[in-house]
């Protein structure tokens, strides 16, 4: 299976603040009844973007710079710290990448929805504390500027603007050399792994 | 060189290292359900691929089962489609399902250890963040990804780095009305919601030796709310006296050596860890939330938090808090009325729980202003408690007595709340709108707690509405 190499993403950027969001906020529960990922992307952050009246409220999702993400199928999101936390729905990190976002940069990210992201092929790339607030700052102030996610040099840049960037090795490591969906490698283990399983007594049945 | 518990299991299961530094590690037990596998079942198929153990993966439905309707067709047409296509899939690849006509289907995450599956020493996968819960049993458990399901289905392992072990000791004895729920809520409290990445939590110290494994499965639950992907307990003789006799129990000549094997994952004296933290067990008080994290809480006696105590991130997210509970900085929460009692969930739908409530339910009437429902976990679970009486105590009390599965903790089902209900719930997840309605409010609690907002309409302090 060839994969694309995922060594810089670029595209617009959308400031989504706030500390531990949650992915039920991401995706509410009622989006999950269902058999496959098609469609969630028009769902993502629904009860944050539409009011119980059902009518649309203030948020960043509802911006003018959402929708060009979204028509460009390219953007970044920025976003605070423990971002995705709870519940391990991978529905959550397929709905904001199906609405558009290919990156996020952020203070930190919950260890589930950091997997799931990896596994699309999505980064999620973490700033200091303070960068983060002016990297923030900057796309909100910008919203015209061009933001590049660069995986490989871990650097976040803006303008003139940049930031040092962190990742987790071996998640950087699948990035950039277009292994990021590890089937392969877990296939290729095949032989070792039987190996294992016979010395496992749970799993030879005693 | 003396080893954690994780350490022990992680070895035992690693098959090699990957090119990206990574541990190609094998899950010795695999379980599903009906929301996260379907689109697994699928890439498997798109790829031409088999499960490689079909025999180590064991499938249940309960987010989706309706509560108070038992027969199929749902009312729900989406819900028939994915309890169908779970009976497909598991059919087509020859994996058991505890289908719901055969008086064991449950919440995943009671059906493990109810059928022996849940051993200590094993690795635990499911596409459910609590998973942790079968950490109770000194497993290393924990919540994935729904392309990771498809990733042990195909290969029976998962790409994963080693995570740091944190040991939680919590020493000494619970003052009469706190309970293991309590104890949880304290510790995701003071360490935070996101003071668990990057580790494993190992909860010991004396309180949890005197827990059952029903109150260290309500601990090793919540271990995600706190951030931590898994957390366990050292197996010792309640564990192995607990799998005795259960369906997938090592039998006869086999156990005695199981019995040793198990003992023999318990970290040993000596061993290192990244982090220590200690708690008094007799400091710890009944526990409330009050905000949209589970780490907003209070003990019961306590003024919620005025804005000014707070550092400027915690006070954004207690500013959205309040606004979305309805609730005042710097008051009480004891008195807040409540619309709804939920009493179910795996944090709080097993039997101990519902003896524990029935135990003190007895002659007391639910408010008519409370719509109270009891969620057994499981169909085991709810066979057991009506062999011994329990339902009726609950229904002459004027709690609805409903079906197994996960229900109003999360909401896929009909059990729903309307508009701005105030539910006092004995589940994990207090988020914004987890129980149905956006603007639908959520506090956790102790199943005891829960009992009493029933009784009282309100947040009450079990303690003086009971005698412990």
């Amino acid at each position: 299976m060839s994969l694309a190499k995922v060594t810089q993403v670029k595209g617009l950027a959308l400031a989504v603040p706030g500390d531990d969001i949650d992915t039920d906020r991401i995706i509410p529960a009622r989006f999950l009844r269902c058999v496959t990922f098609d469609g969630l992307g028009e769902h993502a952050f629904r009860d944050e973007r539409t009011g119980p009246d059902g009518l649309e409220r203030p948020h960043p999702m509802n911006s003018a710079q959402a929708a060009r993400i979204a028509a460009a199928k390219q953007g970044v999101m920025v976003v605070g710290f423990n971002f995705g936390c709870g519940s391990s729905r991978e529905h959550a990190p397929q709905s904001l990448w199906r609405f558009g976002f290919t990156a996020f940069v952020g203070g930190s990210f919950a260890e589930i929805f950091f997997g799931n992201s990896t596994t699309l092929g999505v980064p999620c790339l973490t700033l200091s504390k303070d960068d983060l607030a002016e990297c923030d700052a900057f796309v909100r102030a910008n919203p015209e500027v061009e933001v590049t996610v660069d995986v490989q040099n871990l650097v976040v840049t803006a303008g003139a603007k940049s930031w040092k960037a962190s990742i987790a090795a071996s998640a950087r490591d699948g990035l950039i050399n277009g292994k990021w969906d590890p089937i392969a490698d877990l296939l290729e283990g095949a032989p070792a792994v039987d190996q294992t399983a016979g010395t496992l007594a749970y799993v030879v049945g005693k | 060189m003396a080893k954690t518990l994780f350490q022990k299991v992680w070895e035992a299961h690693t098959v090699r290292q990957l090119p990206n530094g990574q541990t190609q590690l094998f899950i010795g037990t695999h379980l599903i359900h009906e929301v996260t596998s379907p689109q697994a079942f699928g890439m498997l198929r798109d790829l031409g691929l088999k499960v490689k153990y079909p025999q180590r993966t064991f499938a249940t439905v309960d987010h989706i089962v309706p509560t108070n309707e038992l027969k199929e067709p749902y009312s729900d047409p989406i819900a028939q489609e994915m309890i169908e296509a779970l009976r497909k899939n598991t059919k087509d690849f020859g994996i058991r399902f505890f289908d719901t006509n055969t008086g064991t289907q449950g919440i995943v995450h009671m059906v493990g250890p109810e059928q022996g599956i849940t051993q200590p020493g094993t690795t635990i996968a499911c596409g459910d963040s609590h998973t942790a819960t079968h950490g109770a049993f000194g497993a290393i458990a924990f919540g994935i990804g729904t392309t990771q399901v498809r990733d042990v289905l195909a290969t029976q392992t998962l790409a994963l780095s080693a995570l740091k072990v944190r040991r939680i000791e919590v020493n000494g004895q619970l003052s009469p009305g706190v309970y293991a729920k309590d104890v949880i809520l304290h510790i995701i409290r003071v360490l935070g919601v996101n003071g668990g990445i990057g580790y494993a939590y190992e909860y010991a110290g004396t309180t949890f030796d005197g827990f059952s494994l029903e109150e260290r499965m309500t601990v090793c639950n919540m271990s995600i709310e706190g951030g931590a992907r898994c957390g366990y307990v050292n197996p010792d003789q309640k564990t192995f006296d607990y799998i005795k006799g259960k369906p997938y129990a090592p039998k006869a000549a086999d156990w005695d050596a199981a019995v040793a094997r198990w003992a023999s994952f318990a970290s040993d004296a000596g061993c290192r860890y990244d982090d220590v933290v200690q708690f008094n067990a007799a400091e710890i008080r009944p526990t409330v939330t009050w905000g949209i994290t589970p780490g907003q809480a209070i003990f019961i006696d306590e003024k919620m938090p005025a804005l000014e105590s707070l550092n400027a991130a915690d006070r954004a997210t207690a500013e959205d808090a309040y606004k979305h509970m309805k609730l005042a900085p710097d008051t009480a929460i004891k008195g807040t009325k409540v619309d709804v009692c939920f009493l179910g969930s795996c944090t709080n739908g097993r039997i101990s729980d519902l003896r524990e409530v029935a135990k003190y339910l007895k002659g007391r009437k639910v408010s008519p202003n409370v719509k109270a429902i009891v969620v057994p976990g499981s169909q085991l679970t709810a066979i057991q408690a009506v062999h011994e009486g329990l339902d009726k105590i609950y229904i002459e009390a004027g709690f609805e007595w409903r079906g197994a599965g996960c229900s109003m903790c999360l909401a896929m089902n009909p059990d729903k709340l309307v508009g701005d209900q105030l539910c006092a719930s004995s589940s994990n997840r207090n988020f914004k709108g987890r129980q149905g309605s956006q603007t639908g409010r959520t506090i956790l609690m102790s199943p005891l707690m829960v009992a009493a907002a029933a009784i009282t309409g309100q947040v009450t302090d079990a303690r003086e509405v009971f005698t412990v």
